[in-house]
C-alpha cells in the first residue's frame, strides 16, 4: 500500500520532533511558591500576563502530575530536603526554573539560614534573575526553557549537580532514543 | 488481569531501580522531631488543650481548671494526618498538623520555619541605609508597611521629624498597598474556597495598583522605598491622576466582587459559622488585625494609637461580630473602602515642601547638588559607606499592616547598624490562633479558616 | 509594685527575677491584656549600657511589650536574664499569645521558659546546633565564589 492510496493528508517528521513539540506545548508547573517570588509567579498565571498561553496555566498541586518545578523564593535549610523530595516525587521528563536571586544564589541572604543556590539541590535548567524577577522575566525563562525542550535531547539527563541543561547533553543519533528511556538511571550521562 | 500477569506486566514496565542520590542523602529525612505533633500519651496536658485550642486564661480571669477538661479520646479513634508544608492551600509554605476523628479536627498544630531566612540575624549586619532593603523582604505583600515601621523606629531613635510632605507620600502609599494586599488576600481566598474568577479578578485589580508603585519606586514588589529620613523621591508627575484613576475603578469593581461572593449561596455557607473566634481567645491569643476586629474589638493602631497623619484623616474602623470567617472576609472587604477613603483625602491635603529630611547626615543630597558641591559629595560618599549614627537606646513602635499588628524593636548601641532589629510579626502570632479557630470544624473548612487568618510566610518565618 | 522609668514616652519596667512574675501578673490586672511583644537581645557586646540605678547588666536580656485597650497605652518590661542560667519562667499562664514568641527566643537566642508547654524549636530544622542570634554565633556568610561556567552556550 503506498501513500498515495490515503485519501486525506498528512504530514512527516521524526518521532523525536513530535515529542518535543509535544512536551514544550505542555509543560505542566508544580505549585512550589516559597516567596517573594511566588507571587509574582502567581501574577504571571493570572489575567494579565496569562501563562495560559504558553498551555502552562494548570498549575498541578500534585508533584506527580507536574512537569516543571518552578522554584520560586528562598530556600531555607528547613525547607531544602522538602524541596527535594518534591522533586524527586516528579516525574521524568522534568524541568526545574530557579525564580529570583534567592532561589538562583541566596541572593542578599548570605546567612546560615538559606541555601546558598538551589542547584545545590537539584540541578536547575533556567535561571531567572531579579527580585524579583517581574513576570515577563518568568516568562521569558519560561520561553528559554521551551527553546531547550525544543531544541534539546529527548532522553533525559540524570545528575544531581549544578546547572546540568538539557542543550549540553551530547546529541546522539536519534535510532532507539525513545527506547532508551527505559534504561536504567543509573548510567549517569555526564555533562561536559 | 490475573494477579501474575498484572506482576509480570510490571516487572517489565517498572522503572529503574532508584538511583544512589535519590535513595540516601538529602532525601527524605523531613521530619521535624519535637516539633511535630506527638500522640496523645506522649503529649503534656497543658500542650494537648493548647492544640486543642483550649485556654485557661482569658481576658475576664481564669476559667477553667486544667483538670475540668474533656482531652479523653482513645487513640485508636483519630488519626495525625499532615498537611504540607508543599500544599497548594496553606499560603505557602505552612504546614499543619491535625489530629482526626473522622472528618473532625480535633487538634492542630502549625509547624513552621520552612521560610526562615535569618532576616534579623542579617540585619544586625546592615546600615540603617541599607536595614530597609532587609525588611521590605519579610512581608511580601505589604512591603511598604515593613520599611515604614523600621523607618519609624529609626526615626524615633533618631529623634528627627519628618517633613509633612515625606509623611503623607509614605500614607498614601501605604494605604494603597493595605488596597493591593487585601486585594491579593481576597484573590486566594476566593481560590481556596472554589471560587477562581474571585482569583483572575483580585490579581488583575492589583495590578492595577502595582503599576502605580512600579511608576513611583521603580518595583512592583520589594520597593525599598520609604527609607529612615523621608521616602527615596518624590511622586512622579501625573500621579494624581494615576491615583485617581485607581479610587475611581476599584469601588464599582469592589461592589461587583462583593455581590459576586456573597451574593451566592455556595461561598456563604462555606464561610458562614466556619472558623469561629470568640473576643477573649483573640485577646488572649494576641492576634491582631482583620483577625481581632472581626470578633467585634474596634482595636486598630491607625486610630488609636495613631501614627504618621492618620489623626487627620476620616476613617471608620470596621469589626465584625462573631468573628468567623465570614467576618474576616466582610471585614478586609470593607477596608479596602475605608483606605480608599483615606486615599481620596490624602489627594485632596497632600501638602507640598521636601520629600525627606534636610539633614545631610540623614538624608543624601540632591543629584544637582553632588556635581557642584565637593562637601555634599563627601556627605553622599560617607552616608552610603558608613551610614547613619543613630544614638544610643531602644524603642518599639508599631503600625497597622494589612495583618495586625507590626511592630518593630530596635536596639542601636551608636553605631551605624542596628544592634538588634526585631520585628513583630501579625501573621507569626496570628497563627497561634488556629487551633481554636479550627477545633470541632471539618477538615474542609479547614482550608478556608486558614486562609481567613492570611498569613504570609514570609513574615511568619523571617 | 515597681516604678517604671520613662523612656520615650513610654513606661520602662526592670523587674529582678523574682518580681518577673507578680509585675505581669499586676501589668494584666490593670488592664494590660494584650501582650503584643516579647523578644530577646543578647547584650553580649554591649556590657555598658544605659540601665536604671540598681539594675545590674546581664548578658541577656527579654522584653515584653504589653498594651491596653482601654487607655491605649503600652509598657515595656526589660528581665536581665543571667548567662550562666539562662532560665526564667514562662508567662504562657497569664498571656497564652506568647507561647509562639517565647518559642522563638528558645530557638534563636537559647534561654529556657520553665513551665512553657511545648518548649521545642520553631523557626529551624530539629538537629540543628546552635542558637544563631546570638552574638557569638556567626552569620553564616559563605564566601562568594564566581566559578567559570561549564554550560556550552
Ligand atoms: S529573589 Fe527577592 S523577591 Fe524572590 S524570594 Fe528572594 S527576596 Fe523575595
Amino acid at each position: 500500500m503506498g501513500l498515495e492510496d490515503l485519501s486525506h493528508n498528512f504530514l512527516t517528521g521524526n518521532i523525536e520532533n513530535l515529542v518535543k513539540w509535544a512536551r514544550r506545548n505542555s509543560v505542566w508547573p508544580a505549585t512550589f511558591g516559597l516567596a517573594c517570588c511566588a507571587i509574582e509567579m502567581m501574577s504571571a498565571g493570572a489575567g494579565d500576563y496569562d501563562l495560559a498561553r504558553f498551555g502552562m496555566e494548570v498549575f498541578r498541586a500534585s508533584p506527580r502530575q507536574a512537569d516543571l518545578m518552578i522554584v520560586a523564593g528562598r530556600v531555607s535549610q528547613k525547607m531544602a530536603p522538602v524541596l527535594r523530595q518534591v522533586y524527586d516525587q516528579m516525574m521524568e521528563p522534568k524541568w526545574v526554573i530557579s525564580m529570583g536571586v534567592c532561589a538562583s544564589s541566596g541572593g542578599m541572604f548570605n546567612n546560615y539560614a538559606i541555601v546558598q543556590g538551589v542547584d545545590q539541590i537539584v540541578p536547575v535548567d533556567v535561571y531567572a534573575p531579579g527580585c524579583p524577577p517581574g513576570p515577563e522575566t518568568l516568562i521569558n525563562a519560561i520561553l528559554t526553557l521551551h527553546a531547550k525542550i525544543q531544541n534539546g535531547e529527548i532522553t533525559r539527563r540524570k545528575g544531581t549537580g549544578a546547572g546540568i541543561s538539557i542543550g549540553e547533553v551530547k546529541r546522539k543519533s536519534n535510532v532507539g532514543t525513545l527506547a532508551k528511556k527505559n534504561t536504567p538511571k543509573t548510567v549517569k550521562i555526564v555533562s561536559k | 488481569m490475573t494477579a501474575r500477569s498484572s506482576s509480570k506486566f510490571i516487572k517489565r514496565f517498572r522503572s529503574s531501580p532508584l538511583d544512589e542520590s535519590t535513595a540516601t542523602g538529602l532525601v527524605g529525612e523531613t521530619s521535624e522531631g519535637t516539633q511535630e505533633m506527638k500522640t496523645r500519651n506522649e503529649t503534656n496536658r497543658v500542650e494537648l488543650e493548647r492544640e486543642e485550642g483550649q485556654l485557661t486564661v482569658l481576658p475576664e480571669g481564669i476559667v477553667l481548671d486544667h483538670g475540668d477538661m474533656d482531652i479523653e479520646i482513645s487513640e485508636d479513634e483519630t488519626m495525625i494526618i499532615n498537611m504540607g508544608p508543599q500544599h497548594p492551600s496553606t499560603h505557602g509554605v505552612l504546614r499543619l498538623m491535625m489530629e482526626l476523628k473522622g472528618e473532625t479536627v480535633l487538634r492542630t498544630k502549625p509547624v513552621i520555619g520552612y521560610l526562615h531566612t535569618g532576616m534579623e540575624k542579617t540585619a544586625e549586619g546592615l546600615t540603617y541605609v541599607q536595614g530597609s532593603t532587609n525588611v521590605t523582604r519579610m512581608d511580601y505583600l505589604a512591603p511598604l508597611h515593613n520599611e515604614l515601621v523600621f523607618s519609624l523606629a529609626t526615626e524615633k531613635l533618631l529623634g528627627v521629624e519628618i517633613p509633612p510632605r515625606a509623611t503623607w507620600i509614605r500614607m498614601l502609599m501605604v494605604e494603597l498597598n493595605r488596597i493591593s494586599s487585601h486585594l491579593m488576600w481576597m484573590a486566594t481566598n476566593g481560590m481556596d474556597v472554589g471560587s477562581t474568577s474571585m482569583m483572575i479578578y483580585g490579581f488583575r485589580e492589583r495590578e492595577l495598583v502595582l503599576s502605580f508603585f512600579e511608576k513611583v519606586t521603580g518595583l512592583r514588589m520589594n520597593h525599598n522605598f520609604i527609607r529612615p529620613g523621608g521616602v527615596a523621591a518624590d511622586l512622579p508627575d501625573g500621579w494624581y491622576d494615576d491615583v485617581s484613576a485607581i479610587i475611581d475603578t476599584i469601588p464599582g469593581r469592589l461592589d461587583e466582587y462583593g455581590e459576586m461572593l456573597t451574593g451566592q449561596p455556595i461561598f456563604r455557607e462555606r464561610t458562614e459559622g466556619v472558623g469561629i473566634l470568640t473576643q477573649e481567645q483573640a485577646i488572649s491569643l494576641s492576634a491582631s488585625g482583620p483577625v481581632l476586629r472581626s470578633t467585634g474589638v474596634a482595636w486598630d493602631l491607625r486610630k488609636d494609637i495613631p501614627y504618621l497623619a492618620y489623626d487627620e484623616v476620616e476613617f471608620d474602623v470596621i469589626i465584625g461580630s462573631i468573628g468567623d470567617t465570614f467576618d474576616r472576609f466582610a471585614v478586609r472587604l470593607s477596608e479596602i473602602s475605608e483606605s480608599l477613603r483615606i486615599v481620596r483625602q490624602i489627594l485632596e491635603k497632600m501638602p507640598s515642601g521636601p520629600y525627606r529630611v534636610q539633614d545631610k547626615k540623614i538624608t543624601p543630597p540632591p543629584r544637582k547638588r553632588i556635581d557642584e558641591s565637593m562637601e555634599a559629595l563627601i556627605h553622599h560618599f560617607k552616608l552610603f559607606t558608613e551610614g547613619i549614627h543613630v544614638p544610643e537606646g531602644e524603642a518599639y513602635v508599631a503600625v497597622e499592616s494589612p495583618r495586625g499588628e507590626l511592630g518593630c524593636y530596635l536596639v542601636s548601641d551608636g553605631s551605624a547598624k542596628p544592634y538588634r532589629m526585631h520585628i513583630r510579626a501579625p501573621s507569626f502570632v496570628n497563627l497561634q490562633s488556629l487551633p481554636a479557630m479550627l477545633k470541632g470544624g471539618l477538615l474542609a473548612d479547614a482550608v478556608a479558616t486558614i486562609s481567613s487568618v492570611d498569613p504570609i510566610m514570609g513574615e511568619v518565618d523571617r | 509594685m515597681l516604678e517604671a522609668v520613662i523612656r520615650d514616652a513610654q513606661g520602662v519596667f526592670f523587674p529582678t527575677m523574682d518580681q518577673y512574675v507578680d509585675l505581669m501578673e499586676s501589668l494584666w490586672s490593670s488592664d494590660y491584656k494584650f501582650c503584643s511583644d516579647l523578644c530577646g537581645v543578647d547584650y553580649l557586646e554591649m556590657p555598658s549600657r544605659k540601665l536604671p540605678e540598681g539594675v545590674k547588666a546581664e548578658r541577656f536580656e527579654i522584653v515584653v511589650n504589653v498594651t491596653s485597650f482601654e487607655t491605649r497605652s503600652r509598657l515595656r518590661v526589660r528581665l536581665q536574664v543571667q548567662e550562666s542560667n539562662p532560665h526564667l519562667p514562662t508567662l504562657y499562664g497569664l498571656y497564652p499569645g506568647t507561647e509562639a514568641m517565647e518559642r522563638e527566643v528558645y530557638d534563636l537566642l537559647g534561654m529556657v521558659f520553665d513551665g512553657h508547654p511545648d518548649l521545642s524549636r520553631i523557626l529551624l530544622p530539629e538537629e540543628w546546633e546552635g542558637h544563631p542570634l546570638r552574638k557569638d554565633y556567626s552569620v553564616g556568610r559563605i564566601p562568594v565564589q564566581f566559578k567559570a561556567s561549564t554550560a556550552i552556550r
